[in-house]
């Protein structure tokens, strides 16, 4: 969809697929803010998928040892210590430092105030946006990607050849081919499980109900009032991320609460498709083209010999 | 004492460095998930690169050819079909290796879309490749027997090979052209943002690289116009990539630096002595020889360069958080006056 702009595809991209009477759009709402980084649903996920191990990796920079979404992980839950007390209002973004590996006691905590830090823990679940101008749907040239009735976006297996355009046209590197395999894989949002009225399988796992899934302009309203509550509670750094339907990729099917900058936790802070900039890029193609056959006009009329 | 001084190699370095610093952006505060990359790098390996030039030198070869054909210059004729035909051969053969299931290539073929620029040059290539092949074909004809079936081939082949060549020469640029949107459609900072040059820069490493087949393939006599071409190719394709190496901010950075600004600066080194020497002596056939071959490699190193360079951007936050920051803020400082 190069210019989605049609006001009803882009609150309901199902429609402007070509589905009629869809069903209401559904989503994910992460709340990270009551995240405890137990990822029962990066496991949850994996049973219910049948997503191969990506083996035994010990990243050495936190509790994390997933590092990022992969074609072997559909959720990933970061792990961000930073420096600092939880809830300091003059909290700037940080980033993250490792505070050294967990003791049976929080950090800092020797029995006197001598060597005592402040610090907090950011966890967040990441998974893929299913946005509404999706960049890997866009430019997939097999028809392999779809958007689904529930205005997901879904790899087909059988059709996938791999050609790995999906993956460099994702804005967030969700998208991701597995090496043994050739194909893409990705979070289908439990197609399976949601076309039969039940709940995706990490949201079901949740324990904090830190991930929700339902009707996505319910869990809109949902996360404005969340976000008003914390800020009534003195938290006023929480935010949302990709809710917006006017943001570069029309709003994120499944978006986030997050405490700090998107980027603390390996999210670009401003995403866009890239098709948005299609027509143009044609365009200088085109002009691109008409100097190459120029130049061969040239070439042959320019002179005698 | 003369042994104070360093040695050369290393007042060179210095020198290098100290000049370099000037010219790169100072390095900006940025905050990161533990300095992991927010985008997956291209999974694309080096096939991809190698088509990017291969498909130029395609595109490129057949324009010589359809000139040759239309001015009445067999051997410039000749040498382009035949290029054309063997880099649209390993074009093909390259593509469908880089697929993840290389059996499954025909998938491609289920759709035409055009928000993907890989369908659409999946179909530029599968109404060029044909004619190309045809109008290489149509070449064997004065070898054939002049009687029997073969004799009637003889006699078909060469109007049908100039329909072909024609169609050939009708679809050449968009095949050297369209790959620059292949690359700039995607989340990859310094191929996104370069997508208003690097269709040029293609396009004129596609001249050129057709010009380097007629100035080795073709006697200096018939050579004048890929002599004329090698120089509007190298003019498209020096002033392009100057763009790309100066007019993207930040991201003009990975087209400067490492592997990629090394490839890059061979290739404009490679893209000036192939020029000069076809200009300056191109009627001696040894120099005419040399100087198509610095083409040729001048634009293997071009596509090397800017795929490299892609790739780089894409694995380093810093390329994907910075830029966007900008751009955030831009935008925040457009809206605060309208509250």
């Amino acid at each position: 969809m190069v210019d989605g702009d049609d006001r009803s595809e882009r609150r309901d991209p199902a429609t402007g697929a070509g589905w009629v009477d869809a069903p209401p759009r559904m989503g994910f709402f992460t709340d990270t803010s009551v995240c405890i980084g137990c990822k029962a649903c990066e496991v949850a996920c994996k049973e219910w998928n049948g997503v191969p191990t990506s083996g035994l990796d010990l990243l050495g920079m936190s509790y994390d040892n997933t590092g990022a979404l992969t074609a072997n992980s559909w959720r990933h839950v970061a792990f961000i210590e930073q420096p600092r007390p939880a809830g300091d209002p003059e909290a700037s973004s940080a980033g993250s430092q490792f505070l050294g590996m967990p003791e049976p006691g929080p950090p800092g905590r020797t029995g006197s105030a001598e060597g005592r830090s402040d610090f907090r823990w950011l966890m967040m679940s990441d998974v893929c946006k299913h946005c509404t101008q999706a960049g890997c749907l866009d430019v997939c040239p097999t028809g392999a990607l779809f958007r689904t009735e529930f205005g997901t976006v879904v790899v087909q297996e059988d059709i996938c050849n791999g050609c790995g355009y999906c993956v460099s046209a994702c804005p967030y590197g969700v998208i991701d081919r597995r090496v043994d395999d050739g194909r893409v894989w990705k979070c289908t949002l439990c197609y399976d499980r949601i076309g039969a009225g039940l709940t995706p399988a990490c949201a079901q796992a949740c324990p904090t109900e830190s991930i929700q899934y339902g009707p996505l302009d319910e869990l809109r309203e949902r996360a404005a009032t969340r976000v008003a509550t914390l800020h009534e509670r003195g938290v006023p750094e929480a935010r949302l991320y990709g809710h917006d339907p006017d943001d570069g990729v029309g709003g994120d099917g499944a978006f986030f609460l997050l405490l700090d900058e998107p980027e603390v936790y390996g999210l670009p802070p401003d995403p866009q498709v890239p098709t948005r900039d299609l027509p143009n890029m044609w365009k200088r193609a085109g002009v691109a083209a008409l100097a190459m056959a120029a130049g061969a006009v040239v070439a042959f009329l320019g002179g005698k010999r | 004492m003369s042994s104070q001084r360093p040695p050369v190699g290393e007042r060179f370095r210095r020198f290098r460095d100290r000049r370099d610093a000037g010219l790169t952006v100072p390095p900006a505060e940025f905050t990161s998930y533990y300095g992991r990359p927010i985008l997956k790098p291209p999974v694309w390996t080096w096939e991809i690169a190698a088509y990017l030039f291969t498909g130029g030198l395609a595109a490129g070869s057949s324009l010589l050819a359809a000139g040759g054909q239309l001015t009445g210059r067999p051997a410039v004729r000749r040498a382009g079909r035949v290029a054309a035909l063997a880099a649209v051969t390993a074009s093909t053969g390259l593509l469908v290796k880089d697929l993840g299931r290389p059996e499954r290539f025909h998938h491609m073929l289920r759709v035409a879309k055009p928000t993907s620029p890989m369908s659409v040059g999946t179909w530029i290539l599968a109404a060029y490749g044909p004619a190309a092949g045809l109008a290489a074909i149509a070449e064997v004809a004065p070898l054939l027997p002049r009687r029997g079936p073969l004799g009637l081939a003889r006699r078909v082949l060469p109007p049908v090979g100039r329909v072909a060549g024609l169609a050939a020469a009708a679809t050449a640029p968009a095949l050297g052209t369209y790959t620059g949107v292949l690359l700039a459609d995607t989340a990859v900072p310094s191929w996104h943002e370069a997508y208003p040059h690097l269709p040029l820069v293609f396009a004129g490493s596609a001249l050129a690289s057709g010009a380097g087949v007629g100035l080795i393939a073709v006697p200096p006599a018939q050579a004048g116009p890929a002599r004329r071409m090698a120089v509007v190719g190298a003019a498209l394709e020096l002033y392009g990539a100057h763009q790309l190496e100066s007019r993207l901010g930040l991201l003009s950075e990975p087209y400067r630096t490492g592997r990629a600004g090394w490839l890059l600066r061979a290739g404009r080194a490679l893209t000036a002595a192939g020029v000069a020497g076809a200009v300056l002596a191109g009627r001696n056939r040894s120099v005419a020889v040399l100087s198509g071959a610095a083409l040729l490699a001048a634009s293997v190193a071009t596509r090397f360069g800017v795929f490299r360079a892609g790739v780089a951007s894409a694995r380093d936050p810093r390329y994907t958080v910075l830029p966007q920051r900008e751009r955030l803020e831009r935008r925040r400082a457009g809206e605060t006056p309208q509250r």
